[in-house]
């Protein structure tokens, strides 16, 4: 074994029980804001496993779209839905639990030993390594040319649909014509709750 | 370097994120488990691009095409979880039961 064999032996332990582990507390840990950083160390330990695979783009690519936008998404997302509440504790939560780590731990039975019994066959041909970008781009615009824009398609069906679904909802049941909004290009929105400034008049008018 | 220990590790972060997607009863923490067996899905297709297909990698482009595919996903779901917060006012996935007879 050379130097550059140990080197990635080592850093291949080093992230797998990094990732394992961060993907073990994501699943376990009862406070979920702990849940989405960890989330974010599975993201950037399997980053370093595409360096490992020769992936350079992909590691990019995987570093700035999941840490930079889907975890931050996340974080977002418990945020705006930030209730502090106790689930309330059902009967067979227990069994439940029970079942699907057996049910788990017989898939990895099962997917490991398909793993160790089928003989792959490796290619012999040295790798693409650092002209990896330059193959990705070739591809993308010969032979995955629909794919890569049915994405993009896909991406703004995607943006249209989040805005769509997230916004507050409006219900035009009191409004006349003369108060509907002039402004093109808008959608109407529901005026948000102003909890606090509604909560403070009540105070003064009782005051 | 083996192929078996990357499809071993992928393996396990599968059932690591079926186990969490079945028993989380937050529906934020179920969007994450999908996001873990979509990353263990690619990190096996990044396995097979560089130790059987690596001339040719069409591995790594389909990875792109499943991280595109989860960014959408993770936007439009979190979208959905928060317009389900609104109607229901709780994030707890055994009482979202309108389908349910």
């Amino acid at each position: 074994m050379n130097l550059a064999a140990g080197v990635q032996v080592i850093s291949f332990s080093i992230l797998g029980v990094m990732m394992i582990g961060s993907a073990l507390g994501v699943v376990l840990f009862s406070n979920i804001v702990y849940s989405a950083f960890l989330l974010g160390g599975v993201f950037i330990s399997i980053a370093g496993m595409y360096l490992l695979l020769n992936g350079d783009f992909v590691a990019a690519a995987q570093v700035l779209i999941y840490v930079g936008a889907v975890n931050v998404l996340i974080l977002f997302a418990i945020m705006l839905v930030n209730k502090r509440q106790d689930f309330v504790p059902f009967k067979s939560a227990r069994l439940r639990q029970v079942l699907t780590a057996i049910i788990s731990i017989g898939l990895f039975g099962l997917l490991s030993t398909m793993v160790l019994v089928t003989p792959w066959t490796y290619s012999t041909t040295p790798g693409a390594g650092n002209g990896s970008i330059v193959l990705i781009g070739e591809h993308f615009f010969s032979d995955f040319l629909l794919p890569f824009e049915l994405a993009s398609i896909l991406l703004l069906m995607a943006m249209v649909g989040a805005i769509i679904l997230a916004r507050r909802e409006y219900l035009p049941d009191q409004l006349t014509p003369s108060e509907l909004p002039q402004t093109i290009l808008t959608l109407p929105e529901r005026p948000r709750e102003l909890v606090s400034a509604i909560s403070g008049t009540e105070t003064d008018t009782n005051a | 370097m083996q192929l078996h220990y990357f499809l071993l590790l992928a393996a396990a972060l599968f059932c690591i994120g079926i186990y969490g997607l079945i028993t989380s009863r937050n529906a934020v923490r179920v969007l994450m488990s999908i996001e873990l067996l979509l990353n263990a899905v690619n990190l096996n297709l990044m396995a097979f691009s560089n130790f059987l297909d690596a001339t040719l990698i069409k591995g790594q482009v389909f990875t792109v095409f499943v991280i595109t595919v989860a960014a959408a996903e993770a936007a439009v779901g979190l979208a959905i979880v928060l317009a389900i917060y609104r109607n229901r006012d709780t994030v707890d996935m055994e009482q979202f039961n309108l389908l349910k007879w």
